[in-house]
């Protein structure tokens, strides 16, 4: 039996309890006190309500395009050969490494009307509700290749061959043996891609021009009830991202274990 | 399935294609295609982004680059988020020791609990983070009334932004040691004890080297979050120019200042601090793969 466990558990506990559950816990109690009666009557506020509405549509929208993208990129670069292929797949964490007011300035930039991408379009990107878009997609990528990756490297190859020899097409083989394995794996990157961009503030702030009613995000009205001292309308929207978000994934996860439980197996 | 094992461990190797195309790939013009729209996606959204704060940032030559980034308030930026940083990791490493040593050596009873804990700060929004330290700590907040009275400031001060990067880098070192060491086991320190070594002499000598590039992975996360976080801090800041803006913070105040040469000077620091951070991880992903936990290796 090695030493030391009293100490470690005793010391992982006591931070774990100290940094995560009693700042979690105020969230809680607070959340408890106002009570759902007063919390329903503070989300329907209009400006609050659009604000959740925008960046939960924005968010499911993005993790969508990512869901297509992600998968895409995550195919070419299992199952193709080419040039710079390792410096590519190096490249797909950088919305991780790259911190995200860094990214939100310069997304800024680029689809501002006289920046590189926002002067050759016919209509307005950054501080539209489209441009919230841009940025949600921006730091959403990674999350959807990095789950479907490892899913398709240890893919067997033996059941496309199967499929193949069966006299199906490629193009049967995939859409009828490949991405219905891929599916749970595709709803995880999907769930986390939604559920980093429901909370995404860095990123997006900068380029969403913030126009109450039209794009404001649900955290930037946290922080903005929050400098005006109003706890317990702060509270009030994280409970309503944190109950809302919660349903979404419920959701999804259900939707996910449909889709293994149809095909039987176990990844 | 143990059979399908068998199959493969069966059949023997494929041999190359030649003349034919195999039947598991997609016709070369659709595999250019999809190469083609993938790489194009991956270069409009995710380096357009990293070229254009490099761009922004020498719009006006190198010299009014150095120049813009010689400012008092952005250097006290770094020295804050030096602070900060060089408090928040350390702790974060003992913490991620304590417990993966706990988790992964020993059984009890609320451990599965604890990793689900252990993960729950990335499934927070980083403004609920440092929302979370307001609620305890703030003037309104439940010992707002306190601190006051005995004259502590937590919120909209160092001690604050120290907690919310806690926070928001907890998981990071913790979560590469965990499987780790579980993959481990506990053999090799059975041997070193049975030897005579004592328990920390075990740590050091034994569990310690046997994780290290593991440890060094994730103190790189968490340093790099720790050092670009914004939405927790940014809560928590109150942005008082030169007291409590790390450097994120300071990136906004130059940009909403409309000194948008100095922004992306500063945003350039930031980001070669990402890239760096990218090409050691990716490096310690293909050198040190089969001393990493296994969803790290590539």
């Amino acid at each position: 039996m090695l030493p030391g466990f009293g100490l470690a558990l005793g010391f992982s506990w006591f931070y774990l309890t100290l940094m995560i559950l009693l700042p979690l816990a105020a969230v809680v109690l607070w959340t408890a006190s106002l009570g759902p009666a007063r919390i329903l009557q503070i989300a329907s506020d209009p400006r609050i309500f659009l604000a959740l509405r925008l960046s939960f549509g924005l968010s499911l929208a993005a993790a969508a395009v990512n869901a297509v993208f992600g998968l895409l990129l995550a195919w070419t670069l299992t199952r193709y050969d080419f040039p710079g292929r390792r410096l590519v797949d190096a490249a797909v964490d950088l919305p991780f490494a790259l911190p995200t007011a860094v990214a939100g300035i310069a997304l800024a930039a680029i689809y501002a009307p006289n920046g590189w991408v926002g002067s050759i379009v016919p209509f307005k990107i950054a501080f539209t509700p489209l441009g919230i878009f841009v940025a949600l997609v921006f730091i959403g990528l990674p999350f959807v290749v990095r789950t479907v990756q490892p899913v398709l490297s240890d893919l067997d190859q033996g059941l496309e061959e199967a499929a193949a020899t069966l006299g199906a097409n490629r193009a049967t083989t995939i859409f009828k043996v490949v991405l219905p394995t891929l599916t749970p794996a595709l709803l995880t990157g999907f769930a986390l891609a939604f559920a980093r961009a429901v909370g995404e503030y860095g990123s997006v702030i900068f380029i969403a021009g913030n126009i109450p009613y039209v794009s404001e995000i649900a955290p930037l009205l946290i922080i903005m009830r929050l400098e005006e001292f109003d706890y317990g309308s702060a509270t009030a929207v994280a409970t309503m991202m944190l109950t809302l978000s919660f349903a979404v994934l419920l959701f999804v996860n259900l939707v996910e274990a449909w889709s293994r439980k149809r095909l039987g197996h176990a990844y | 399935m143990p059979t399908d094992l068998a199959i493969a461990a069966l059949s023997p190797a494929r041999p190359k294609p030649a003349l034919f195309t195999s039947p598991v790939t997609e016709a070369p013009i659709t595999r250019a295609l999809v190469i083609a729209v993938s790489l194009a996606f991956l270069a409009a959204v995710l380096l357009l982004p990293l070229l254009a704060v490099f761009t922004e940032a020498f719009r006006g030559g190198v010299a009014k680059y150095f120049e813009s980034l010689d400012d008092p308030d952005t250097w006290s930026a770094i020295k804050l988020t030096l602070i900060v940083t060089a408090i928040a990791v350390p702790l974060n490493v003992v913490f991620g020791l304590a417990a993966s040593w706990a988790i992964a050596k020993f059984d009890f009873r609320g451990k599965s609990i604890m990793v689900t804990l252990i993960d729950l700060p990335f499934s927070v929004s980083p403004v609920v983070s440092g929302m979370c330290y307001v609620l305890l700590f703030g003037a309104q907040g439940y010992f707002g009334k306190y601190l006051d009275s005995i004259n502590l400031q937590i919120i909209f001060a160092t001690p604050g932004l120290v907690l919310a990067t806690i926070f928001v880098t907890f998981p990071f070192v913790a979560r590469e040691l965990i499987p780790l060491m579980q993959e481990q086991g506990s053999t090799e320190e059975e041997a070193a004890l049975s030897l005579g070594a004592g328990g920390w002499r075990t740590f050091w000598s034994v569990t310690l080297p046997n994780v290290r590039w593991a440890l060094l992975y994730g103190v790189l996360l968490s340093n790099a979050r720790a050092m670009g976080e914004f939405g927790a801090v940014s809560v928590v800041s109150g942005h008082l120019r030169g007291l409590t803006n790390t450097v994120p913070l300071q990136v906004e105040i130059l940009y909403n200042d409309y000194n948008f040469v100095a922004a992306f000077a500063v945003a350039s620091v930031l980001a070669s601090l990402g890239l760096v951070t990218l090409v050691i991880k990716s490096g310690l992903e293909w050198r040190f793969a089969d001393q990493l936990s296994a969803s790290r290796r590539r």
